[in-house]
């Protein structure tokens, strides 16, 4: 993931021609999916595929420039990133995502506030956990209990709020 | 019945014991907002969305407009206190404001900062109340095309005019208008780019796609950026009243700065940022003491505080009159007023007058509202920026997916949720702008379908886009804000516009 610094501006910035090639490959999903579109034109003869073909075709001219900009060095190099941090974040959402429907929101969430602590350089999990597990807990009392909304429900919050 | 009369009505409805909690709630909530870094009215307005789904209309709506102007507000204290503006229109602001509270005049930095938002914010809205039914009734006279031409400008101002690049700009906008493809075609019910996942028919929707941007793409390019120890909060010294030769020095910046303000939040044209910066660029050529630029000028605090609340107040005119949003937080609470089957426009003040007008009658209590929470509590204020960050930051993303979670906890809506803030992430650390992704999301589909209107009235005649003087004119605008910033920058001219970048909010 670390970017490397390019100290020749005049180098190709690899990264650069990689998301060209993603913008390319967006606009042409864009373009597959207009060709596939029935064309019911009505009266003007523009129908549901008109507007995606024009999206498909104006993604791939930018991917054109996009990597015409990255071959002449045109992207201002990036700032050196703390890897880890990003991950701590991410992981914890996708732990959010896939502990939700099994243990409720309170301990999905919980976990996602003790994972985004430690990537904001909160080392004492033993005080991130409970904090976020008891922070969440009230979050649903609030929301589920006052403002009626539908939060997913597991062991603690059945144990505090009832059924 | 005349303005006058709309307005007054909008006052009785504005004073109802309910809809004063609900403006209270949102300046309160726009307030801290707006002091803390990181997150931003746009992203509070998402967060709050689902909340309110089972509230009153009027009453959300009229707290969503009191976390806009509450963060125009909130921002100047932090920008003034710490060097790191609370939101982005308050980047200049952070340059003499900051320098004014280290030489110990940070009571009147601030003080000038509020009541230069009060007076921009009474007579912005009082310039909104004005010159609403007139642009509402130039709008009747829109037909599909001139309302094409103008979401057309409206995308390239948004993407490309200001910061330093066209592509990046137009590669963001583009990224907006292709996620707008995704579901159920509103003209034929045709689905589009769905691929079969049922969740992806109703498409994707605004408000996650905002707080995963914002939210999550935020914290994760704050994460990695690394932890700096530096910001330091400067504590209040001194007395937070202003001399006479305070006051003296700044009403006519205060008005300056609304005058420059409005009309660049009216017009399709950006966002409060580029006010602020142009007003800064004002009280710079017209003071007096030419020798306190840099070194903590009052003019510099005043002028670009009140451009940034009077141009607040003009994003609502294209808004409520056009249903044009030109902001990031403007086109989410366009996403608020379709939530509650509303879409603003000329026909809403027609059929809704109570609501609209209600809702700018409330504009002019929340100010006063807003001046009394920020000057006399300025101290609970500054106590927010000393919560530590992991906990700050883990608080915001556990809201972030709260909102979500609430209105459809399914692992898709959540994954778009992870996967738009890996986006967002990347689009940071590539210097890509965030608002246009958001605003060719909510104007994608609509200029779709006026485009495709306009084309079969005229029986798929394309040259009907021009054939209007209005829609001719729009559309040149339009070409001419795409071409000219692309000359400025090759002819060395660039750096003017990456200074008035218009940012998150």
């Amino acid at each position: 993931m670390r970017h490397r610094f390019p100290d020749n501006p005049r180098r190709p910035d690899r990264a650069a021609v990689v998301i060209g090639l993603l913008l390319a490959s967006v606009g042409g999903l864009l373009l597959w999916e207009a060709h596939r579109l029935p064309q019911q034109g009505g009266y003007g003869g523009v129908g549901p595929a008109d507007v995606p073909r024009m999206i498909g075709w104006g993604l791939m001219a930018l991917a054109v420039w996009t990597v015409v900009e990255a071959m002449r060095g045109g992207f201002e190099p990036r700032p050196r990133q703390q890897v880890p941090a990003v991950l701590w974040i991410v992981g914890g959402l996708a732990a959010q995502l896939l502990l939700l429907p099994v243990a409720g929101f309170s301990i999905a969430s919980g976990l996602l506030f003790a994972c985004t602590a430690r990537g904001f350089g909160e080392r004492r999990l033993w005080i991130a956990l409970p904090a976020g597990l008891i922070f969440a807990l009230l979050v649903y009392g609030l929301f589920d209990g006052i403002l009626s909304l539908n939060l997913p429900s597991g062991p603690p919050e059945r144990l505090i709020y009832g059924g | 019945m005349g303005t006058f009369d709309f307005l007054l009505q909008g006052l009785a409805v504005a004073l109802d014991p309910m809809i004063l909690l609900y403006a209270l709630v949102g300046v309160t909530l726009g307030t801290a907002v707006g002091v803390l870094p990181g997150i931003g009215p746009a992203l509070t307005v998402a967060l709050l969305l689902p909340v309110t789904y089972g509230l009153d209309p009027a009453g959300s709506l009229i707290m969503f407009a009191g976390i806009y102007y509450g963060g125009m507000y909130g921002g100047s204290t932090t920008s003034i206190l710490l060097n790191t503006p609370g939101e982005s229109a308050s980047i200049v602001t952070a340059l003499e404001g900051n320098k004014m509270a280290r030489a110990g005049r940070g009571g009147p930095a601030l003080a000038t900062a509020a009541i230069g938002s009060f007076v921009a914010g009474l007579l912005a809205t009082i310039a909104l109340a004005l010159i609403a039914p007139t642009v509402v009734k130039l709008a009747l006279v829109f037909g599909p095309r001139e309302y094409f031409a103008l979401m057309v400008l409206a995308f390239v101002t948004v993407s490309a005019a200001f910061g330093d690049s066209t592509l990046r700009g137009l590669t963001s906008l583009f990224i907006g208008l292709a996620l707008a493809v995704v579901g159920i075609d509103q003209l034929t019910g045709q689905a589009r780019l769905s691929f079969g996942v049922p969740q992806l028919l109703d498409g994707i929707e605004v408000t996650t796609l905002a707080v995963a941007l914002f939210a999550v793409g935020e914290a994760l390019f704050v994460a990695g950026r690394g932890m700096h120890r530096d910001d330091e909060a400067i504590a209040v010294k001194g007395s937070l009243w202003m001399t006479a030769r305070d006051w003296g020095r700044s009403w006519k910046s205060w008005l300056r700065g609304t005058v420059i303000g409005f009309p660049i939040g009216a017009m399709p044209a950006g966002g409060a940022d580029i006010a602020s910066f142009l007003s800064y660029a004002t009280e710079k050529r017209f003071t007096r003491h030419p020798e306190e630029f840099g070194h903590g000028a009052i003019e510099g605090v005043a002028g670009p505080e009140a451009a940034n609340n009077a141009s607040a107040a003009g994003t609502l005119v294209p808004l409520l009159t056009l249903g044009l949003p030109t902001t990031a937080t403007a086109a989410i609470m366009l996403a608020g007023f379709q939530q509650f089957g509303l879409q603003p426009g000329p026909l809403l003040f027609a059929t809704n007058p109570q609501l609209v007008w209600g809702l700018i009658a409330s504009l002019l209590i929340a100010n006063v509202m807003l001046l009394v929470l920020n000057l006399p509590l300025i101290g609970l204020w500054v106590r927010l920026l000393t919560i530590p960050r992991p906990w700050l930051y883990a608080g915001i993303l556990l809201f972030a997916t709260l909102g979500t979670i609430g209105v459809n906890p399914s692992p898709v809506e959540l994954g778009m949720l992870l996967g738009f803030g890996v986006l967002g992430y990347l689009m940071r650390l590539f210097g890509y702008p965030i608002a246009p992704v958001v605003v060719g999301l909510i104007l994608g589909p609509m200029a779709e379908q006026q485009l495709r209107r306009a084309l079969a009235i005229a029986q798929g005649d394309v040259t009907t886009l021009i054939a209007s003087p209005i829609a001719a004119t729009l559309l040149g605008l339009a070409a001419a804000a795409l071409i000219v910033p692309i000359l400025m920058r090759r002819y060395g001219r660039g750096d003017i516009l990456v200074k008035i970048a218009a940012d998150e909010d």
